[in-house]
């Protein structure tokens, strides 16, 4: 027995790193697209484009890996979250649809290309909103019946779900400002570091109104942060955050092309750790555990065995695929 | 709007749409990265330019072509939590890590160096892309292999227990994975994808040989087409052959429906060619059959009885009509690809291979020929299965996410505007591209130049060898 609950604790860590790894990979890609509307010169859209060209589906992969490790290692979970969030998922697969097709379809017009300019911000930013929505929807909780959804289908539109999906957008949006810092040149990379500055500051609004609000929507999330002791082992986390912040202005402010970016991965790293303490051990919050939504043993550990040799694997191509396509992104002549 | 409809009907529904549209995708691109790997060999092999070019001019099809079926494909693996979640708890212990498999094994390799295979030649140098698209190619048939299992256990379930809950739970993986179908389904799906793209291929191919018969690309691709339809079409018969012998052992009603045998036949059952079967009258009107031959085919004995569907209670039969048509419509077109594969043959023989006008109509009309053979297959393998979602085991009724039909048919129509608007776009803009002819310093992949008609772009068309 002692094994299985080690095996869901172990699983409920591959699956946050896999979404982790989506949020972050494909919320930089998202948020150029979010972003998209800023830079209207067509010189400027190419470039932007080519900066993710070569790896947008590679990072999209790992959504289909969270989607796919959560029907297999927590299946009751996925059968019990994904009707719940039912129109916010299918607003996400329509705006990845757009936002996808998009990096092919615009190269293969002149007259229509900015159809697909459009198409690939508004797909991302409905992509976007609708995965911050969806946090939301499942932090506040999904009413479960035995082992299913019991509520309606526009239970996940809360001013709460409204508030996650906005501040997802502007999180997303700071990615691909600092990713445009690190991979842009001239005039371009003077609009990525001013548009930084702005987002900076609206996602650490976004963040202090996401977490002001969450501990008031369950005694279980007040009680995670501020009750003795756990406040010790939680108060680390936003001091954490100051500490990111005062090194992110002074890179925004030095100009410093590389640290901005990895240092917005870290801001995300460390809220991405607050919604897990406030989560933890849910994964279908204040219904299902990660105990009781595990599969079995046999299949945890069936897919543990590929998973502890194929994703390191795949980190290492994923890194040699970076590394091919490192530096500035040039305009007027793509990757050549 | 939709209060008056059946939740089930309309999430099926979604379901065969989105899939439909979907799978037209991966069969091309299974097949055509294949094509282009062994292009791309024999341009490093013989150093041949027309092997570049032909390369540069299917890589720019195959990254639209790719790019539509990985955001299709992303649909597929939510829509089972969305729209079959009772499935996906049932199943889930199962299914999901043969998905989560296909995902690390395959999904991930094609998109890792699928960047590297679009824009990296001139980074990476000719022999490190080489095995770039070599994993691209890998990675398509991986995913193949992993899927085909997953699809072939909802079709043949093997070594599973069922627990307290209600869960279907592995009692062996190796029985899970080779399933008693799946052997046969995945032999029939990589060589129905690989003749799928051989067929456009030679359609592209036999369209520029009749305005140029000259033209060197086109001349290299449908040779190569026509070399793919003489060889594998005869194979593939037989695979399907095999496969329908299987189904008969592991799932007899699913053949009692492609056959119209409504009735049990004791002294050798016939052959219906064709007919109108009326499902509830339970019988094939205006059929056309040949005596006994029926039995000669599954049972290879004229003599040998056959159950009809008269003996399967009738909540249990599949919707006759659909999988008798979709079938012939398949088989048909799977002997027009033989006959195809002969003819060139024989005009290969003859040397008139790049001449002859009439094979190459013949092949330009063929060229779309894979593509509905592969839709009328699923179509007849996921419709022959019904009523179930896990064969004999779990009814498809009781399948589905507990979501009310407005709910379901507004993401119906959603998805059904958004495939209409954005695939046959996707589609327009493949067979723009197939319809200039590759040529000499064919252009890669684009990046900052906008396609041109048939503009030489000389910056990205040029290679560092």
């Amino acid at each position: 027995m002692s094994a299985s609950i080690d095996l869901a604790i172990i699983w409920a860590f591959i699956i946050a790193f896999a979404v982790f790894v989506y949020v972050v990979m494909d919320g930089f890609d998202l948020g150029l697209g979010i972003l998209f509307p800023l830079f209207p010169a067509k010189e400027d859209r190419n470039v932007v484009m080519n900066s993710v060209a070569p790896v947008w589906d590679g990072n999209e992969t790992w959504l289909v890996l969270g989607g796919g490790g959560l029907m297999a290692a927590f299946p009751l979970a996925y059968a019990v979250l994904m009707p719940a969030l039912y129109t916010p998922i299918i607003a996400m697969l329509v705006g990845l649809i757009f936002r996808g097709v998009a990096f092919e379809f615009r190269w293969r017009t002149t007259a229509q290309r900015n159809r697909w300019d459009i198409a690939f911000a508004g797909g991302s930013l409905l992509a976007a909103l609708s995965q911050g929505i969806a946090l939301g929807a499942i932090l506040q909780g999904v009413h479960v019946a035995g082992r299913q959804y019991a509520g309606g289908w526009w239970d996940w539109l809360t001013p709460f779900s409204v508030l996650t999906g906005v501040s997802l957008v502007i999180g997303y949006a700071f990615l691909g400002s600092t990713w445009l810092v690190l991979k842009t040149e001239d005039r371009l990379r003077d609009r990525a570091y001013a548009l930084s500055w702005w987002l900076l500051f609206a996602m650490l609004g976004a963040i202090g109104a996401v977490s002001l609000v969450t501990p008031l929507l369950s005694i279980h999330y007040s009680q995670r942060w501020f009750a003795w002791p756990n406040i010790i082992a939680t108060a680390p986390v936003p001091l954490a955050v100051v500490a990111v912040t005062v090194l992110l202005l002074g890179s925004l402010a030095k100009r410093q092309d590389t640290r901005p970016f990895f240092l917005a991965l870290a801001l995300f790293a460390l809220s991405y750790a607050g919604l897990g303490i406030s989560m933890y051990p849910y994964i279908v919050p204040q219904s299902i555990t990660i105990w009781q939504a595990a599969s079995p043993r046999d299949s945890q550990l069936f897919l543990l065995v590929g998973v502890s040799f194929l994703i390191p694997l795949i980190l290492a191509y994923t890194g040699w695929s970076y590394w091919v396509f490192r530096g500035k992104v040039k305009a007027g002549s793509g990757y050549h | 709007m939709f209060d008056g409809f059946d939740p089930v009907t309309l999430a099926r529904a979604q379901f065969a749409f989105t899939m439909s549209f979907h799978i037209v995708f991966p069969a091309f691109s299974i097949g055509l990265a294949s094509y282009l790997a062994t292009l791309e060999a024999l341009w490093l092999w013989t150093g041949r330019p027309v092997y570049l070019d032909l390369f540069k001019y299917w890589l720019k099809i195959f990254a639209i072509g790719f790019g539509m079926g990985v955001v299709s494909g992303i649909v597929m693996s939510y829509q089972f939590g969305t729209n079959w979640s009772v499935y996906a708890d049932k199943t889930g212990p199962v299914i999901g890590p043969l998905m989560a498999y296909e995902v690390m094994t395959a999904f991930f390799l094609e998109a890792g160096f699928l960047g590297v295979m679009l824009f990296g030649l001139e980074r990476v140098g000719p022999r490190l892309h080489f095995l770039a698209t070599l994993m691209v190619a890998i990675g398509t048939l991986i995913s193949a292999f992993w899927i085909l299992s997953a699809n072939s256990w909802m079709q043949t379930p093997a070594g599973y227990a069922l627990n307290a809950d209600g869960q279907f739970v592995p009692a062996d993986w190796y029985k899970v994975i080779f399933n008693p179908s799946f052997p046969y389904r995945l032999v029939h799906m990589v060589l129905a994808a690989y003749l799928t793209t051989a067929f456009a291929v030679g359609g592209v191919g036999a369209y520029h040989l009749l305005r140029d018969p000259h033209q060197a690309g086109s001349r290299v691709m449908f040779s190569m087409a026509m070399w793919m339809a003489t060889l594998v079409a005869p194979i593939q018969i037989l695979a399907g052959d095999q496969h329908g012998l299987n189904t008969l052992a592991h799932q007899p009603v699913k053949i009692m429906a492609m056959e119209g045998h409504f009735e049990s036949h004791p002294d050798g059952a016939p052959l219906i060619l064709f007919g109108l079967p009326d499902q509830a009258a339970g019988r094939v009107k205006y059929a056309i059959e040949i005596p006994k031959f029926g039995s000669l085919v599954l049972e290879h004995n004229p003599d040998a009885p056959m159950k009809g569907l008269d003996t399967v209670p009738r909540q249990d039969w599949p919707p006759v009509f659909i999988p008798f048509w979709s079938f012939r419509i398949m088989v048909g077109l799977g002997f027009l690809m033989f006959g195809l594969g002969l003819f060139s043959a024989w005009e290969r023989w003859r040397d008139r291979l790049y001449r002859s006008r009439l094979l190459h109509v013949f092949a330009m009309l063929m060229g779309p020929a894979g593509f509905i053979a592969v839709l009328a297959g699923w179509v007849t393998t996921e419709t022959g299965r019904q009523p179930f979602t896990v064969y004999g085991l779990l009814r498809t009724e009781q399948s589905a996410s507990p979501l009310a039909a407005p709910a379901v048919g507004s993401s119906l129509i959603a998805f059904a505007i958004v495939y209409f608007a954005v695939f046959t776009v996707g589609v327009v803009y493949m067979l723009r591209l197939m319809a200039h002819p590759p040529h000499p310093g064919e252009p890669g992949v684009p990046t900052d130049v906008p396609a041109r008609a048939t503009g030489i772009t000389p910056a990205i068309g040029s290679v560092v060898q």
